[in-house]
């Protein structure tokens, strides 16, 4: 089973977003995230959705996804190269005593403050999913008091 | 021109081309009935179970190749469609189901008869929608018509609130086109793929064409006939496709899969190329689908992608209209003479594609088919079924020559589909006969249309072949758990301690012929074995309806069979 990403044009109407979400269902596919925003086009909606599965199951997730009347677009990036974000805040136990450490090591990944208490700091982190699994795993020995992240979204790289 | 919502319903159903509407009032569509009541050129059917009216608009759409349509109430009356809406969405058939809504300012407040179809009918239906704006109303008829009909046509849902049926539109006009930026369905089939095909099947030794109901849809059966003739292959068709092909031809193997003749699942695997036809390789066709055409390349001709190596990995495949494809590919293909290939066909065909113990001593399930089929075979008839052993002694036995001539419910498997279905389709093709072929169990899950089609008249046909039992899951019961059978007999329900057949002190209800005097339609009864021939004659040669009961061999069951999950090469015959 691999992970892959597929950016779905959808239009930006009522009903849409579960329609998507109930195929998935209905069909037994995994989603690992979904995200949904409005394009350049206001009457447009992308959907990044990161779905599990191999070759035979994301060609049946396009397929499906391509039959729904609503879905404008499927790209499956498959293995071509693409840009890649995802947004993430950790709530992390701190104190006085190791308040300087820790946002030392969060500065690594170019992580910012999000917010400061006197028993926590929060983080914002805005970079490709590989990095914010790292970012997490790096920070998790101080104590995670909660995690939220926006799940991935994409675009591919510009032909040349 | 200003109009109500109500009367631009009737307006577009008018310009679609509907000339029969099944339906059932309540309180959020009463606003629609009123202009119905003034509706000319409209048929509007009043069936008795909401169910009904959207099993008899797929019965109508089957018979005509037209969209068919049916409207309920909100709530109770909309979730009532949803087994109809379901069974199209899984035979491909094109309705477009309207439903009332309570007001838009009520909606999500649990509101009476509030029910959310949107979200409900969302995994059976091809599209749906819920109209907000009267503004909105007239494209989306337009657009609910087209998706419908067009491209692998299914069930389109449109739920209608109250206050949008009574709200009126200024300077309404019907839309002349339709264009849905998300929406083109692939038509011409693509040249490099039809060539690919047409060099394969010119390389096969052992080609067998097996078509669907793709075939029908399309309006392909001259060109799937001229494909066969051509290539001399032996011709499978699925449940969903018998009609497509001529029953009596002698390259017809008859249907494969669980109940499939032994020609037609011998042939699939020995076959080295399958020219697949609108077909979407359902498990009660493939068996255990590892080992299905093991030595098969496998061609698919289909208009939906997603159909395409969902269950079996295909070679070539080829999406399109099926008509069109096969137009292009018949030009490709060189004849083909006969070979040692159909002499293999002819020898597991035999003499006869399907058989049965014959028996005078009893009235024999299969015996009725076959002469109901002889006193029918010339008259053009439409012959729908119910749902189990009936059915799969239908399509065994009854030699379909025509498309559009066999209606039955093949993906959903739907009990009570036959009655409400024949009605659409005897109003569909007036003047036509028209049969449901019933067993007593399904019958009587949609036996209040007798009330329609009594107060109608709709020259239905119906013949109960009654064996006393839920006669398919008995039969399930007897080969697999031990005979305990368990809530199938009708004469003892749950469980029967004294049961032998024959020897049953318990009464049969309902008897079916005072039934049928109830609605005021005559109503014969067979009994034996050599009351079926005058029943049937009785049965077909009077006017208008009529209700044919033939107490059949209880305890008979359909062979073959493949047992589920089981390779098609695995399966039981009659001992």
């Amino acid at each position: 089973m691999s992970i892959r990403t597929i950016s779905v044009l959808v239009e930006n109407h009522a009903g849409t977003l579960s329609r998507i979400a109930g195929l998935f269902s209905s069909r037994g596919y995994n989603i690992a995230s979904l995200t949904v925003g409005e394009t350049e086009d206001p009457t447009i909606s992308r959907m990044t959705i990161v779905v599990g599965g191999d070759d035979a199951v994301i060609e049946q997730v396009v397929k499906h996804l391509n039959r729904l009347i609503d879905v404008i677009k499927v790209i499956d990036f498959g293995a071509d190269p693409i840009i890649e974000r995802e947004l993430v805040m950790v709530r992390v136990d701190s104190t006085k005593s190791n308040r300087h450490e820790i946002v030392e090591l969060a500065q690594l990944f170019g992580a910012t403050v999000a917010q400061v208490s006197a028993t926590s700091i929060t983080f914002e982190l805005s970079s490709t999913c590989d990095k914010v699994n790292n970012f997490i795993g790096l920070i998790k020995p101080y104590g995670i008091k909660e995690v939220v992240r926006t799940g991935k979204i994409a675009m591919a790289q510009p032909k040349k | 021109m200003n109009k109500t919502g109500a009367e631009i319903l009737i307006d577009a159903l008018a310009q679609e081309g509907v000339d029969v509407l099944f339906a059932y009032p309540g309180g959020q569509v009463i606003p629609i009935f009123d202009a119905l009541y003034d509706a000319k050129g409209l048929k509007v059917v009043l069936v008795r179970h909401e169910q009904a009216a959207a099993h008899a608009a797929e019965g109508y759409a089957r018979a005509t190749g037209k969209v068919g349509c049916c409207l309920a109430t909100s709530g109770p009356g909309a979730t009532n469609l949803i087994t109809g809406i379901a069974d199209a969405y899984m035979d491909s058939i094109p309705i477009v189901a309207i439903t009332g809504q309570v007001p838009t300012s009520y909606i999500g407040t649990d509101a009476f008869q509030e029910a959310d179809l949107v979200g409900i009918s969302r995994p059976v239906t091809k599209h749906n929608y819920l109209v907000k704006d009267i503004r909105d109303l007239p494209r989306i008829f337009k657009e609910a018509f087209y998706i419908a009909g067009s491209g692998r046509p299914g069930p389109v849902l449109i739920d209608l609130p109250k206050d949008v049926s009574v709200a009126t539109f200024e300077n309404y006009e019907y839309p002349k086109s339709v264009s849905i930026r998300s929406y083109s369905p692939t038509i011409i089939g693509h040249p490099k793929q039809i060539e690919k095909a047409a060099e394969m099947i010119k390389a096969a030794k052992k080609p067998l064409i097996f078509a669907g109901g793709g075939v029908i849809s399309s309006s392909a059966s001259e060109q799937l006939f001229e494909l066969a003739e051509k290539i001399n292959a032996p011709v499978t068709l699925t449940l969903m496709g018998l009609g497509a092909f001529p029953g009596e031809h002698g390259l017809f193997i008859g249907m494969p899969g669980m109940h499939g003749s032994r020609a037609a699942n011998n042939a699939l695997q020995e076959t080295d190329c399958i020219v697949s036809v609108g077909v979407r390789f359902d498990d009660r066709v493939t068996g255990h689908v590892g080992s299905f055409a093991p030595k098969a390349k496998i061609i698919h001709l289909d208009i939906d992608p997603a159909t395409i190596s969902k269950i079996v990995k295909v070679d070539v495949p080829v999406v399109g209209d099926a008509k069109n494809i096969l137009v292009a590919l018949n030009k490709l293909l060189t004849p083909r003479g006969v070979s040692e290939w159909n002499d293999q066909i002819n020898a597991w065909k035999g003499e006869k594609i399907f058989s049965y113990k014959h028996s005078e001593k009893s009235i024999k399930p299969q015996f009725v088919i076959e002469q109901a089929y002889e006193m029918t075979k010339d008259k053009d008839a439409i012959i729908c079924t119910e749902v189990g052993q009936h059915q799969m002694w239908t399509a065994q036995y009854y030699k379909f020559a025509r498309p559009r001539t066999f209606i039955s419910s093949g993906g959903l498997g739907t009990m009570g589909f036959g009655l409400p279905a024949s009605m659409g389709a005897a109003l569909g093709q007036p003047g036509k006969l028209v049969l449901n072929i019933a067993g007593d169990g399904s019958i009587q899950m949609n036996i209040q249309e007798l009330a329609t089609i009594s107060i109608n008249k709709i020259p239905v046909k119906v013949l109960i072949l009654n064996n006393e039992y839920l006669g398919m899951v008995r039969q399930w019961q007897d080969l697999f758990w031990k005979k305990r059978y368990s809530s199938t007999c009708l004469r003892g329900g749950t469980l029967c301690e004294e049961c032998a057949p024959g020897h049953c002190k318990k009464h049969y209800v309902p008897d079916f012929v005072k039934l049928a005097e109830s609605y005021a339609i005559p109503g014969f009864r067979a009994l034996k074995h050599a009351d079926v021939i005058p029943v049937l004659r009785q049965g077909l040669e009077i006017d208008g309806p009529a209700i044919m009961e033939f107490s059949v061999t209880p305890e008979e069951n359909v062979y073959p069979m493949v047992p589920a999950g089981k390779s098609l090469d695995e399966a039981m015959e009659e001992l």
